[in-house]
């Protein structure tokens, strides 16, 4: 692997910028694979860069049906944070922090993780007291998280307006994750595919999975797709979305349901937003890029969609609540807006997670805010796939839960967003 | 300068309307009907702006909204300052105000540009290379200073001023762009007399027809038959004409958003006027007439001011009778340059050379210039060009037969002209999900099938010659009105046009230049800096997917989204890759067509019309008496009613004692209420709650529990029989919509054998509570026909009747532990009961209380608040409301999933009271126990406090909590650890007043 | 903002309704005899295709309705709308075609 630094920037300037290598191949498949990994999503590479780098297993393929990084990961409005309030939850999610503290060096790619500070505000006397007992709990669970009167969010976040007066849902204080914030959403898919291209992983991107082959006693053997019959001893289906669609292909229906997700970003514009702003009961999400472009999130529609792209209302709602918080971004202009799709679990968590089918994996569930897990989610379904069993991390997020009753329902005890 | 530019005669400018702006705080003139490039133009200014990254001065290379260079912030003051605006659709008016973006401290010596001379080390995608040592510097250094240097405008630094509104509306054909094609395509729907609204994103119908010199169409000048066809439009009343409008957006099943500009090009504005108005439109059917937009050429040094579309030059020559230079060099792929040099030739403009990318032009219009003396050089590029704010030289060099460039020759000009082709606009068309197919002929992506019902017309789908627009509009036109149920043809019109065809030839790419591929700075996308290395620089690094190369080099991603260079890029990486354009994929088209601003979204919703506010009847009167509110999902609630110098926890323990010591009056018409009635009643209730209702005796109460199927608490309420077939079921306040929801979902799509009926009354009662000792006192001398007295109608009973001649459904029930009534009446006759009883119980002192003191007198009791003790992850018996599942029944909503281990496994969080040590410590809502204080962190947590009070009556603080095998811990010491220290508390019994029920009954 | 057909009152605005999640999914006549694992793909699984989507929406700004619909996931055209408690219409992805075009 080429190796990047502002050094070899300099050197290569000087001639022409015709030394760069490709960062990762364009290989096609081997007739088989020890692990097969189905979507080349932030969660399939690093996965797939975590068999290489942790476990040694470097004779896998992560198969893509369009480009990598081309679904959910190139689409959401990358805000990082991990103040959950469950203990599993905290774990999972702040373990990815940990991760992404350190990412950019980790995969000598520049991943942009800017903590800038996630605040999430409060407009009612229950917020206040969910957002409280989210304070505590992470607290105890070493998670920064802290408690910011009205004021305090003013002084931290100066575009936002408090004045009660002129809102119909007063800001009454808010909840900061420092360590929280944004990266580069597209410099993550590369960097993890740059990384276990280097260490010998196949990415195959134009590789649509059409069906999963199973054998006599139920294991996986191999996967079929539209470059032909690819082997695999195991296979990790990491495909967002889509995966209800890959699990069928196997014969297992899923505790799924697909959604359509929107954002949007405005012109750019000189920095003035310093942090990101949650506000989940009038159900907005907006930061500011390094581009300078506000970054903006809106809800799901109602119904679920694989159109990735959802109704003109979903928007409408969204900005009438940028512009409630933000009155100086009214006359901002919408420069793009697109959709994605999201997997949601009745409990709103993830499923990382062995299946019925021996040899079958699946890491999905994200729902809305998978972006933030993405070290995190490769790194523990990386050694669910290699040793067979989860990492005690992940151990909680299996499909039975959902048999069991033994939910993380984040999204009930909470009312937030994710 | 002082109008050097403008022409003594022509274009569509009202001379006798002189206006005055200014741009960077220098003073211009131009004329009604300028827009503020054209008349900058006609001032000599062509330097607008800086670019992104390199901050390389630019000047305006288009007419329009593919503009890519000329943006500025505009507005006298902060409440009305808009940034990014593209100078060629700002249309001027008296005392405009606009200034140049990211240039510091001056636009023609902007510190920034040095970027400009470090640009070998900035190549596409550098910042993923480098600033990641140390660690913490990218947040802390490298990324302030790229983002300091990132950013074009800036945000308006007030609150908008502004207001904004919006409309629905409905037609039969939409025809969006108001060209040859929308204007003939207008006119045939309208024959029809179907519902047609035509609208156009510029100030005057017409499109291109505006900047033709020389076109005739049925014997008029091009611009006087699109007048005419405009006037004939104007004269039917089916037909809703929109000028300033953009059609912004393709929605499913035909719903498309315009944004159309109501004030910005008044000098004074009508303050009864919205800035701006969304209009959501329904159309059965809709024509897309969008045009083309002319690409421009990729080669060296493109991007100087001065350099600017060929297209966009004559508009600016005929149109707008502003001269774009003295003396211009043409670089053309085809015919279209050409035309571009003879309408500015007869502006006066001398045409240095015209350099055509072709081996050979061999069409009428090279005739023409060729007899016009212009010197034509075919098989010819440009290299390069010079100057440092103006272009002044271009340096055109011979393409020899082997494709080597010969040595390049400089040509002295103020002026480069591209043309490079036409892009049919097909954005809406895409955005609709439409599928594109490749056109070898035309070099261009046009529309092949369509998902929606829409049809493109003209140039937007490859047609360019009038005649065949004309037709081609005129024929979708009447098409779209036929399919959209027309009973009336249109008239079968033509057009005879008179027109020179540019044709359709055309360049995608990057020209050949023959100098060092490596250094040469060729721009691709003007606005983000990127330039024909870059895209090769991406493909060299392994990105082959268009959108990796766009994600990569930010080619297309600037505010005018690709307008410009999409094309240009896609053909660079085909020829990188030695692969076909229709292999590399193309980008997806996004919504908006173009920049939208975000107060059209939000409309009138904002402030008090942000969310419907839903008030009680007595409301009024809790406003009048001082009360605080609280918001709960709509509703607006009475928080506490403080006296004079009173904070919250004064009024609430005064509040709290006069219920428990005489009598309280509280306002409940917000709980949810719901009638279910007929014969099934009884037993879709069994079915639908934990209680079992068979033998709930007529005109008793009883506390109703319900889960969702998965078992869990979701929402609970006192349920009132008051005959045989008809329950009065109340909910929570925020729980009515979900419960009717579900109630209705149960019985329609699961038992719809159940003759039962539900009926939302939440809004039909208003309910009063008067709680406490003296509560019968208040209420016995205003009721009529029923008896209060405790043997006629015990605690959880209901009796109707009369209270001060009102018709009531009166409640014997209590959520405060004392004697206490519901006295529910008609909600318009809500505030008079509600007043008599205050008035009768002046002798007791009632006191009227609010929603927090509900909330203390209740957990005084241990009463829960689902929502409040519960999180959605509850069972009934976590709650210690075990006791309201009917063990007996067979079924009910949830009862399955109660079946399951996991909901009675052990260490499940349980309803106990915790006291702290220290009486006068309140816990903190939501604070969280541990077992262990000394435990490390992450440390394990045992529970957390769900409610948590100040209790005046029991004279110390008490609290409710859910606690891990909590009931078994009653009576021992855990911990709550707080920031300021550990608090040590007693898990208790969550009863803390009266626990016998005693007071109940008075 | 999607356009559907309301089988009891004629084609509103998406906006009068309120989407169900899959249809046809009967809730068993005696839960009590369905083992957990039976019971929680009753409460969890769902079909969730790309494709023809068998869902249920109320028409609830409107005549109250429950009523089943067939949409089609991948354009979110709709083939079909029928009433609760009726079968599953026999249409393919072919019908979908005609609502849109």
């Amino acid at each position: 692997m080429q190796k990047f630094s502002g050094l070899a920037l300099l050197k290569r300037a000087l001639g022409g910028h015709q030394g760069w290598q490709p960062q990762w191949r364009s290989p096609e498949p081997k007739a088989a694979y020890d692990v097969v990994i189905i979507g080349a999503g932030g969660h399939g590479l690093a996965t797939a860069y975590y068999l290489a780098t942790v476990h040694g297993i470097t004779n896998v393929a992560v198969l893509e049906k369009g480009w990598l990084g081309g679904g959910n990961t190139g689409r959401n409005t990358t805000i990082v944070r991990s103040n959950y309030l469950f203990d599993e939850s905290a774990g999972l999610y702040d373990h990815a922090v940990k991760l992404w503290e350190g990412l950019s060096q980790e995969l000598n790619y520049n991943v942009m993780f800017s903590q800038r500070g996630v605040l999430m505000l409060a407009h009612n006397i229950h917020d206040v007291q969910s957002f409280k007992r989210h304070v505590h709990a992470n607290r105890l669970n070493g998670v920064d998280n802290e408690w910011l009167t009205a004021e305090e969010c003013k002084d931290f976040c100066p575009p936002l307006n408090i004045d009660a007066a002129t809102m119909r849902y007063p800001v009454l204080g808010g909840a900061l994750q420092r360590r929280g914030g944004t990266a580069r959403h597209d410099a993550v898919a590369w960097g993890y595919a740059r990384g276990a291209d280097a260490r010998g992983v196949d990415i195959i991107q134009n590789c649509a999975v059409t069906g999963i082959r199973r054998g006599p006693d139920g294991a996986v053997t191999g996967v079929e797709t539209t470059k032909g019959f690819i082997g695999a001893k195991k296979i990790g289906v990491v495909a967002a979305g889509n995966t209800s669609v890959v699990m069928q292909m196997a014969g297992l229906r899923m505790p799924l349901e697909s959604y359509p997700l929107q954002a949007l970003v405005s012109e750019p514009i000189k920095p003035i937003f310093p942090c990101v702003v949650m506000s989940n009961t009038i159900h907005a999400y907006i930061s500011q890029s390094d581009k300078g472009e506000l970054v903006i999130g809106a809800g799901t529609d109602a119904y679920t969609s694989y159109s990735q792209r959802g109704g003109l209302h979903i928007t409408t709602h969204t900005l009438d609540a940028i512009c409630e918080l933000f009155p100086m971004f009214r006359r901002m202009r919408m420069l793009r807006n697109w959709g994605g799709i999201v997997d949601v679990t009745p409990d709103r968590s993830p499923i990382i997670a062995k299946t019925a089918a021996p040899g079958l994996y699946v890491n999905c569930g994200w729902g809305t805010g998978g972006f933030k897990a993405t070290p995190g989610s490769g790194h523990v379904f990386a050694h669910t796939i290699a040793t067979d069993a989860p990492h005690p991390i992940n151990a909680p997020f299996t499909i039975e839960r959902f048999r069991d009753g033994f939910l993380i329902d984040e999204a009930a005890a909470a009312a937030v967003a994710h | 300068m002082s109008g050097g530019f403008r022409l003594a005669a022509g274009g569509r400018i009202d001379r006798s309307r002189p206006l005055r702006f200014t741009f960077d705080g220098r003073s211009f003139r131009g004329f009604a009907g300028d827009t503020l490039a054209s008349a900058l133009i006609a001032e000599g200014v062509h330097l607008v702006g800086r670019s992104f990254k390199y901050h390389r001065p630019r000047g305006i290379v288009s007419a329009g909204a593919d503009e890519p260079n000329a943006l500025v912030g505009v507005g006298a003051d902060e409440a009305h300052y808009t940034p990014n605006l593209r100078a060629t659709q700002v249309e001027l008016h008296d005392g405009l105000v606009a200034e140049s973006q990211n240039r510091w401290p001056s636009l023609s010596f902007d510190v920034g540009a040095v970027n400009d001379l470090a640009a070998p080390l900035l190549p596409a995608g550098f910042y993923y290379k480098t600033f990641m040592w140390p660690q913490r510097a990218w947040t802390s250094f490298y990324e302030p200073k790229i983002r300091a240097a990132a950013g074009l405008g800036r945000a308006p630094g007030a609150a908008d001023a502004d207001r904004y509104t919006q409309h629905f509306a409905h037609c039969e054909v939409l025809v969006i762009g108001s060209g040859p094609a929308g204007l003939a395509a207008a006119l045939a729907a309208a024959e029809t007399g179907v519902r047609v609204i035509l609208c156009d994103e510029q100030p005057e119908f017409g499109g291109s027809l505006l900047a033709e010199r020389e076109a005739v169409i049925d014997g008029l000048p091009a611009a006087d038959w699109a007048a005419a066809a405009v006037a004939e439009l104007e004269t039917r009343d089916n037909v809703t004409l929109l000028t300033r409008t953009t059609a912004f957006g393709y929605f499913p099943h035909n719903l498309i958003g315009l944004a159309e500009r109501v004030t910005d090009h008044l000098g004074v504005r009508d303050p009864r006027l919205p800035r701006e108005r969304l209009w959501q439109v329904r159309a059965a059917e809709v024509v897309i007439a969008a045009g083309a937009i002319e690409r421009p050429i990729v080669f060296p040094e493109n991007d100087r001011p001065g350099v600017m579309l060929a297209d966009a030059a004559r508009t600016y020559s005929n149109r707008y009778a502003a001269k774009p230079g003295e003396r211009a060099v043409v670089f053309t792929a085809g015919d279209a340059g050409y035309r571009a040099a003879l309408d500015l030739a007869a502006a006066g403009v001398t045409i240095a050379a015209i350099a055509d990318l072709r081996p050979a032009a061999t069409g009428a219009l090279p005739a023409r210039a060729r007899a016009a003396g212009i010197d034509v050089r075919t098989a010819t590029t440009v290299t390069g060009t010079r100057g440092r704010l103006r272009v002044s030289q271009a340096h055109l060099a011979a393409i020899k037969p082997d494709g080597s460039v010969g040595a390049a020759e400089a040509v002295p000009c103020d002026l480069v002209l591209m043309a490079g082709g036409a892009t049919p606009s097909v954005h809406l068309f895409s955005q609709s999900r439409g599928k594109l197919g490749w056109n070898e002929a035309l070099k261009a992506y046009v529309p092949e099938s369509s998902v929606e019902r829409e049809r493109s017309a003209g140039a937007c789908r490859g047609v360019y010659e009038l005649g065949a627009v004309l037709a081609d509009g005129y024929d979708k036109g009447s098409a779209a009105a036929k399919a959209a149920g027309a009973t009336t043809a249109a008239a079968s019109r033509s057009f005879a046009a008179k027109a020179l065809d540019a044709g359709s030839d055309g360049f995608i790419g990057a020209a050949p230049h023959g100098r060092n591929p490596a250094f040469a700075k060729a721009f691709v996308d003007w606005q983000n800096d990127v330039t024909a290395k870059d895209i090769k620089l991406a493909t060299r690094e392994g990105f082959r997917s268009i959108e990796h190369i766009k994600r990569y080099t930010t080619t297309g991603m600037a505010t005018d989204q690709g307008k410009t260079s999409n094309m240009n890029a896609l053909g660079i990486v085909s020829d990188a890759l030695k692969t076909p354009v229709t292999a590399i994929g193309l980008t997806t088209f996004r919504m908006p067509y173009t920049p939208t601003t975000f107060g059209i979204f939000a409309g009138h919703s904002r402030g008090a019309l942000f969310d419907p506010v839903r008030t009680t009847p007595i409301h009024g009167w809790a406003a009048e008496q001082g009360a605080a509110f609280e918001d709960v999902s709509l509703w607006k609630r009475a928080h506490y009613f403080p006296h004079a110098g009173e904070d919250m926890h004064a009024a609430v323990a005064r509040e709290c004692l006069a219920v428990r010591r005489s009598v309280g009056i509280f306002d409940a018409s917000t709980l949810g209420k719901i009638e279910v009635v007929g014969p099934d009643a009884a037993e879709f209730m069994n079915r639908m709650y934990t209680n079992a209702w068979a033998k709930l005796g007529v005109g008793r109460l009883r506390y109703g529990v319900m889960l969702r199927e998965d078992g869990f608490v979701t929402d609970d309420g006192v349920v009132g029989r008051l005959a045989e077939d008809r329950f009065h079921v109340t909910t929570t306040t925020g729980g009515a919509p979900r419960v009717l929801q579900m109630m209705e979902d149960y019985l329609q799509t699961e038992w719809p054998d159940l003759d039962v009926w539900l009926t939302s009354t939440t809004e039909q009662w208003a309910v009063i509570a008067v709680q406490g000792p003296n509560a019968r006192k208040v209420l016995e001398p205003l009721v009529e026909g029923i008896d209060l007295s405790p043997a006629a109608l015990p605690h959880m009973s209901a009796a109707t009747g009369t209270i001060c001649g009102v018709p009531t459904r009166l409640f014997r029930v209590s959520f405060t532990g004392e004697l206490g009534f519901e006295v529910n009446v008609p909600a318009d006759l809500g505030r008079v009961v509600w007043e008599a009883i205050f008035a009768a119980g002046a002798p007791y002192g009632i006191t009227p209380y609010g929603t927090e003191t509900m909330h203390v007198l209740r957990a005084e009791k241990g009463y829960i608040i689902v929502g409040q003790e519960t999180d959605g992850t509850a069972t009934p018996d976590d709650v210690g409301l075990g006791w309201a599942v009917g063990k007996a029944k067979k079924d009910f909503v949830g009862k399955r999933s109660l079946a399951r281990a996991s909901m009675s496994a052990p260490g499940r969080k349980q309803l106990v009271g915790l006291l702290t040590q220290d009486p006068q410590v309140v816990l903190e809502e939501g604070a969280q126990i541990v077992a262990d204080p000394a435990a490390p962190v992450p440390m394990p947590m045992v529970g957390h406090v769900t409610s948590s009070y100040a209790s005046a009556v029991v004279g110390r603080s008490i609290a409710l909590a859910m606690v891990k095998g909590g009931r078994a811990r009653i009576g021992e010491t855990l911990y709550v650890p707080m920031p300021g220290g550990t608090i040590p508390v007693t898990v208790t019994e969550p009863v803390f007043y009266d626990p016998k029920g005693e007071r109940l009954d008075g | 903002m999607l356009i559907i057909t309301c089988p009891h009152c004629g084609p509103r605005p998406e906006l009068e309704f309120r989407y169900g999640g899959e249809a046809h999914i009967a809730r068993p006549a005696d839960p009590s005899t369905l083992t957990d694992e039976e019971w929680g793909a009753f409460l969890y699984q769902r079909a969730n295709p790309r494709g023809l989507h068998a869902e249920r929406w109320r028409h609830v700004a409107g005549c109250g309705r429950f009523f089943n619909a067939l949409r089609d996931t991948q354009s979110d055209f709709f083939a079909a709308t029928y009433p609760a408690g009726t079968p599953r219409p026999d249409t393919d992805a072919s019908g979908v075609k005609e609502s849109g075009r």
